[in-house]
């Protein structure tokens, strides 16, 4: 009898169990390794204490591992996540396929139209969002007041190439270097800002008629500049930094000038970590007078597959993430200096993120200057700032990168990287059937 | 006739034996020590050795942010399984090739280490496929799977040696004695061997441990193991080296304290049968 009761209870409480479990309806998210998505993963009690039919598990990545596992799950449609974190560049190509669920019906209160513009417009296929921006960041030039103070010059909010130039001879003196730029191999390391840099110069990857565009004056131009004022101005062995190295040689107070990410003004004006955070100043990208700045535009976006059977449950948490009560929620708990930038309007027209992020202003009218529908000079058959929104792009881009790390690294010349990237580039898009 | 080695140069010997020790060893000792800096000490320059305020903040937050546990409990798992897995199919095949051989042994062994020559990466979509169809994605049964076939000719291989250093004619013996091949294998061979199986075990162990490629690729949230638990703390956009370095080191902590204590068995078997 005893035994019999026993039994009995057990089975009650499996039962309940089982439909405890049952009743919560569990979304993986994948995600990017940085500061604002870790903050998001510390937040997500408010998500699921105002949505209780919903758990929340996180696979987060380092974002060039992020990249490979999720295109490999939505390319086989293996179905291991309902919310991928992706960046401007995949959001048209995929949408092109199909692979996206749009973000048409979203939970009543999401504003979709308080979206920067500029940024809407990348995650934008016929007229449907496909992606919801969790951050957004062009780039810009960061500089240190006091160098150019002493060198006696002053910065313009919107600087042309041939200043920093005089400014980068200017400020290099000793151990500090005047300008730092990214080196390291790379689609999106030094390409994304040689093809941004390039586009101010009136550059293009490819004509109207897809034909690699390496062997014009234009790219001659861009290249023999930029490794001008790396091997005279530059750090030494720069052909192996990138964001980070950067970023860490100016905040050891090493460079007079580092034009990168604008997200990186978080980090150098803050006095925990640099040593120059009081003596920073933010320009514009620089121009070349020809309408377009050498500056990109990217945004980590959250998306959900078209093959993830919980498309509502990933709606509820897309909503969320990239709503304007999200900012306020990261406001109220961790400052307004730390909500994500970048992605909506009224975000620059809060007084209060306007005092407390003092590189806000400057933040936006990067973003605006950037139109990814019309990047360059001369017209392209592409979409796409920094890069060219197209699947074959990440090996062409990471091939052209070495070329041009090789050339400022001294083991070959400008011309040679430049032709090598001519023919590569042709080669590859021929494959392609282009 | 023992040859006699000077006082000097045994000491010179143990010198340069303990700065290649320290060369090798360097870069996991910066790793500890940078998990105990704070992010800006961890990308001073010059940089700094021992002269920092240590700090455990990095571990905190590690444990914060992540379910190491979690994490610790599936590379446990998967190693220690895909090697049972692997030896269990090895133990067999190396007693056949190394007792039995025939025309084609030698052909079938270099044919299995031909396998580990393929990027992994070459037939990476195809086992996706077929885990996505079988069901054993993110699962832990099929990091076993899949690392039992990527370490198996590892594991045939050394056993294979080791076999082939115990006479033949023990195994005779034992057979003229009644014994049954199961009995010859596991009452005569295996017991022979431990040395060498020791070792076996323990380098497809560490092996798997470190395995990062399928690993990573194969998991999402529930299977992921420590080598996911690692990606997760590294960012090209942002400096988080202290903070990786502390998830490194927690990382690796358990696989470091294992092969200390079995060092002994290791080289044991490493050397087995390379001095006569």
């Amino acid at each position: 009898m005893t035994f019999t009761l026993r039994a009995g209870l057990l089975a009650c409480a499996a039962g309940a169990l089982t439909a405890s479990a049952a009743s919560a309806e569990t979304i993986t998210i994948a995600t990017v390794n940085n500061g604002d998505m870790i903050r998001m993963q510390k937040l997500t009690d408010d998500f699921t204490a105002k949505n209780p039919g919903i758990e929340l598990e996180w696979v987060t990545l380092e974002e060039n591992v992020l990249r490979q596992r999720v295109t490999q799950d939505i390319a086989t449609n293996g179905g291991q996540f309902d919310v991928m974190t992706i960046g401007t560049y995949e959001v048209p190509i995929w949408a092109g396929q199909d692979w996206l669920v749009p973000l048409t019906d979203m939970p009543e209160g999401y504003d979709a139209d308080d979206i920067l513009p500029a940024i809407a417009g990348g995650l934008t296929t016929d007229g449907t969002l496909y992606a919801a921006p969790f951050y957004g960041e062009s780039s810009m030039v960061m500089y240190r007041k006091d160098l150019m103070e002493a060198a006696g010059l002053e910065m313009p909010d919107a600087p042309t190439w041939d200043f920093i130039k005089e400014a980068a001879a200017a400020m290099t003196e000793g151990d500090v270097y005047g300008i730092c730029l990214r080196g390291k191999a790379g689609w999106g390391e030094n390409m994304a800002f040689l093809t941004a840099m390039a586009n101010s110069y009136g550059a293009r990857w490819f004509d109207e008629e897809w034909n690699a565009q390496f062997d014009q004056q234009a790219w001659k131009d861009t290249l023999t500049d930029y490794l001008d004022l790396m091997n005279n101005y530059g750090p030494p062995g720069a052909s192996s930094n990138g964001f980070n190295e950067n970023l860490a040689l100016f905040q050891q107070g090493k460079c007079g000038m580092w034009i990168d990410a604008t997200v990186a003004a978080s980090f150098v004006t803050n006095p925990a970590d640099s040593t120059v955070a009081d003596k920073v100043g933010f320009a514009l990208a620089p121009d070349k007078g020809l309408g377009k700045r050498g500056n990109w535009l990217w945004a980590w976006n959250l998306a959900i597959p078209a093959g993830s059977e919980k498309t509502e449950a990933a709606k509820a948490f897309v909503a969320w993430a990239t709503s304007k009560e999200y900012t306020e929620l990261v406001a109220a708990n961790e400052g307004w200096a730390n909500v994500p930038p970048g992605t909506r309007t009224s975000l620059y027209e809060n007084q209060e993120y306007l005092d407390a992020a003092p590189f806000a202003e400057m933040t936006l009218e990067s973003i605006n200057a950037a139109d990814p529908q019309n990047p360059t000079v001369d017209p392209v058959p592409y979409v796409g700032v920094q890069f060219v929104a197209i699947p074959e792009f990440q090996g062409i881009g990471t091939a052209v990168g070495q070329q041009f790390s090789a050339a400022l690294a001294g083991q070959i010349s400008a011309e040679e990287a430049l032709d090598n990237a001519q023919k590569l580039t042709t080669r590859e898009m021929q494959r392609s059937g282009y | 006739m023992a040859r006699r080695v000077s006082t000097q140069r045994m000491a010179l010997n143990t010198a340069v034996a303990w700065v290649i020790g320290l060369l090798i060893f360097f870069p996991i000792l910066w790793t500890i020590l940078t998990s105990f800096k704070t992010e800006a000490q961890a990308i001073a320059d010059p940089p700094i050795f021992l002269g920092f305020n240590w700090t455990f903040e990095n571990y905190i937050e590690v444990q914060e942010r992540s379910n190491y546990f979690r994490h610790f409990v599936n590379s446990v798992v998967i190693s220690v399984g895909s090697t049972l897995l692997g030896l269990v199919i090895a133990v067999p095949a190396a007693w056949a090739m190394a007792f039995v051989p025939g025309k084609r042994t030698k052909d079938v062994l270099m044919w299995m280490l031909s396998t580990k020559m393929l990027p992994p990466v070459g037939v990476l979509v195809p086992i996706y496929l077929m885990f996505r169809t079988l069901g054993l994605l993110d699962t832990k049964l099929g990091l076993v799977i899949v690392l039992t076939l990527i370490n198996l000719p590892i594991i045939i291989w050394m056993l294979y040696t080791y076999f082939r250093e115990i006479p033949g004619e023990i195994l005779e013996a034992a057979r003229m004695d009644g014994a049954t091949l199961r009995g010859e294998v596991v009452h005569v061979l295996l017991p022979m061997a431990v040395p060498g199986m020791a070792s076996t075990v323990l380098l497809n162990i560490i092996l798997a441990w470190n395995e990062a490629f399928w690993t990573l690729n194969l998991t999402a949230a529930k299977a992921a193991p420590l080598t996911a638990f690692i990606a997760s703390y590294s960012s090209p956009e942002g400096l988080f080296y202290a903070k990786l370095s502390a998830a490194s080191t927690m990382a690796i902590a358990p696989i470091l304290i294992m092969g200390w204590f079995s060092q002994k068995q290791l080289v044991r078997g490493l050397t087995f049968g390379a001095v006569k």
